[in-house]
């Protein structure tokens, strides 16, 4: 497996599976973007859980989803608060409403800032961190 | 204030040195103040039988308010300490008051005191677990992404968030306690660096060591004290809970729910409030309470900063000592200090003119939790 060594400081940030998170991180792995769906009420989430959050069901199973969503919100960020982002400043931070529903928060690297804008289209981008362990960021959508 | 026979006062407030004080120790700030506040209600530690405390917010230790009230050589009847972050001294009013009319205690001291200055501030920037890969650390950056997206939505401006700085620092200039007196410029905002944008570092309230204390008690009790007591008119709590980011709205507070609580339970009105204190962690925090508690329109909190309409003497003077802002980065209690103060006339020269009803705001984590109290002369 070969690290991207830019991305290696950051797998110290990984916190260790749970058995009800695994699912997710093993998709990483896979290279998918995998979320929870409700099997009653159909409502995508995440983080994981054994419940529903939407209607308290325990039928939950896992999908995968298209990685797909558009910018809710974003920061750029020049405060050094993390040594394994030092070499990243400035960089972005998403708030991303993902196509099945569930928002989350993503780093944007490798982009000027200045072209991130509230609404617009980002993708999933998945990198290996460390021999274990792939991480979700998310990336501009190629067109 | 609706639910209770009797009417309930703040007869007496304390604090500590604000900025960096090593030579106080997280217990010290409690008990300091609280001694200063007993002192300031003319009583003795012997009439105090119950002791609350906010946790401090850098080691948030366990059993904290039990440990106070043995650093005061209290037993008492009435102890604890509540979990709302910043909004837990305005929660903790609500419970003395509760503890009162049940007649379990008479003078209740309720006490805020940490040193993340000169001790540890660790918890201020851990990562958000399963979410610190995404690399968003600190209270600011979370902020910051409430702010981008209330800019967004309402429009509001740069020049409009330096407002809120510059006025709150305005009022701290006339604050001998104030960590920060130098009154501050829009060319001295923009010059300030960005931490996470859209927020630079004047967008953000420093990290400071210090204490704050009140004491309550019933309005019988607080009559026969030789000062004036500040009436406690109304409470209220709304809590948005969740993580901020999955929240439906994200320039959204509990300020709306919480506000109109308090309102009703004073039986009272935004327009017969003549001053606010409010939770200013950041320059957009003030603009969405105070549009979410009716003193203007929704996305109308940017507009509402211009023209030094909140300065003292303006149309509602909000923050008038300084606010987390300037006069101390503490979670709230302070601001309650200060309400008292100018209720009863003691601002100097920053005192309010005519300052019969104040309103304080608290809120915890990211716009997590909310409280409102409105307090008057009686
Ligand atoms: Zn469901």
């Amino acid at each position: 497996m070969t690290i991207d060594p830019t991305f290696a400081p950051l797998a110290e940030l990984i916190p260790d599976p749970t058995d009800i998170s695994e699912p997710f991180w093993k998709g990483l792995n896979d290279k998918t973007l995998r979320l929870q769906r409700c099997g009653k009420c159909d409502t995508h989430q995440h983080p994981p859980e054994r419940f529903c959050y939407s209607c308290g069901s325990d039928s939950i199973e896992w999908a995968t989803a298209s990685g797909g969503g558009e910018v809710y919100s974003f920061i750029v960020v020049h405060q050094p608060y993390h040594a394994a982002f030092r070499d990243r400043i400035p960089y972005v931070v998403a708030t991303v409403q993902l196509d099945e529903g569930p928002r989350m928060l993503g780093a944007i690297f490798d982009v000027d800032p200045n072209s991130i804008s509230i609404g617009m289209r980002v993708q999933a981008r998945i990198e290996t961190v460390s021999e274990q362990q792939a991480a979700l960021f998310f990336e501009a959508e190629v067109q | 204030m609706k639910g209770f026979e009797g009417r309930y006062c703040i007869v007496g407030v304390g604090q500590t040195p604000y900025g960096k004080v090593p030579e106080i120790s997280q217990l010290g700030h409690n008990v300091l103040a609280i001694r200063n506040a007993i002192e300031d209600a003319g009583l003795t530690t012997n009439d105090i039988d119950g002791i609350l405390t906010k946790a401090p917010t850098s080691t948030f230790p366990m059993l904290w308010a039990p440990k106070v009230a043995e650093a005061l050589k209290i037993t008492p009847k009435v102890t604890g300490t509540l979990d709302q972050a910043g909004a837990s001294n305005i929660g903790l009013i609500q419970y003395a008051i509760s503890a009162l009319a049940m007649g379990q205690a008479n003078y209740i001291a309720i006490s805020y005191g940490d040193n993340p200055r000169s001790g540890t501030r660790a918890s201020y920037s851990r990562p958000r677990g399963d979410d610190a890969i995404a690399g968003l650390f600190g209270a600011p950056s979370s902020y910051a992404m409430i702010a981008r997206r209330h800019m967004y939505e309402y429009g509001t401006t740069h020049d409009q968030l330096a407002n809120v700085a510059i006025a709150h620092r305005h009022h701290a200039s006339m604050n001998p306690n104030a960590v920060f007196q130098e009154p501050i410029t829009r060319e001295d905002y923009e010059n300030s660096r960005f931490v996470a944008e859209p927020f630079r570092l004047l967008d953000c309230c420093p990290v400071s060591d210090g204490g704050a204390a009140y004491i309550i008690t019933t309005e019988e009790r607080a009559k026969d004290l030789e000062k004036e007591p500040v009436y406690i008119e109304g409470i209220g709590q709304g809590h948005p809970s969740w993580d901020f980011f999955r929240r439906d709205d994200l320039t959204r507070s509990g300020a709306a729910i919480s506000g109109e609580a308090a309102f009703q339970n004073a039986g009272l009105g935004p327009k017969d409030i003549d001053f606010c204190e409010i939770y200013d962690c950041f320059t957009v925090v003030p603009l969405i309470t105070l549009e979410e508690y009716g003193f203007c329109k929704k996305g109308e909190g940017g507009a509402f900063y211009e023209d030094q309409r909140t300065h003292i003497g303006g149309e509602l003077p909000v923050n008038t000592s300084g606010g987390l802002l300037s006069e101390t980065g503490m979670p709230g209690t302070q601001l309650v200090v200060e309400a008292v103060r100018q209720i009863r006339g003691e601002g100097g020269p920053r005192q309010v003119k005519n300052a019969e009803v104040g309103l304080v705001s608290q809120q915890g984590g990211i716009m997590t939790t909310h409280a409102t109290m409105i307090v008057s002369k009686g």
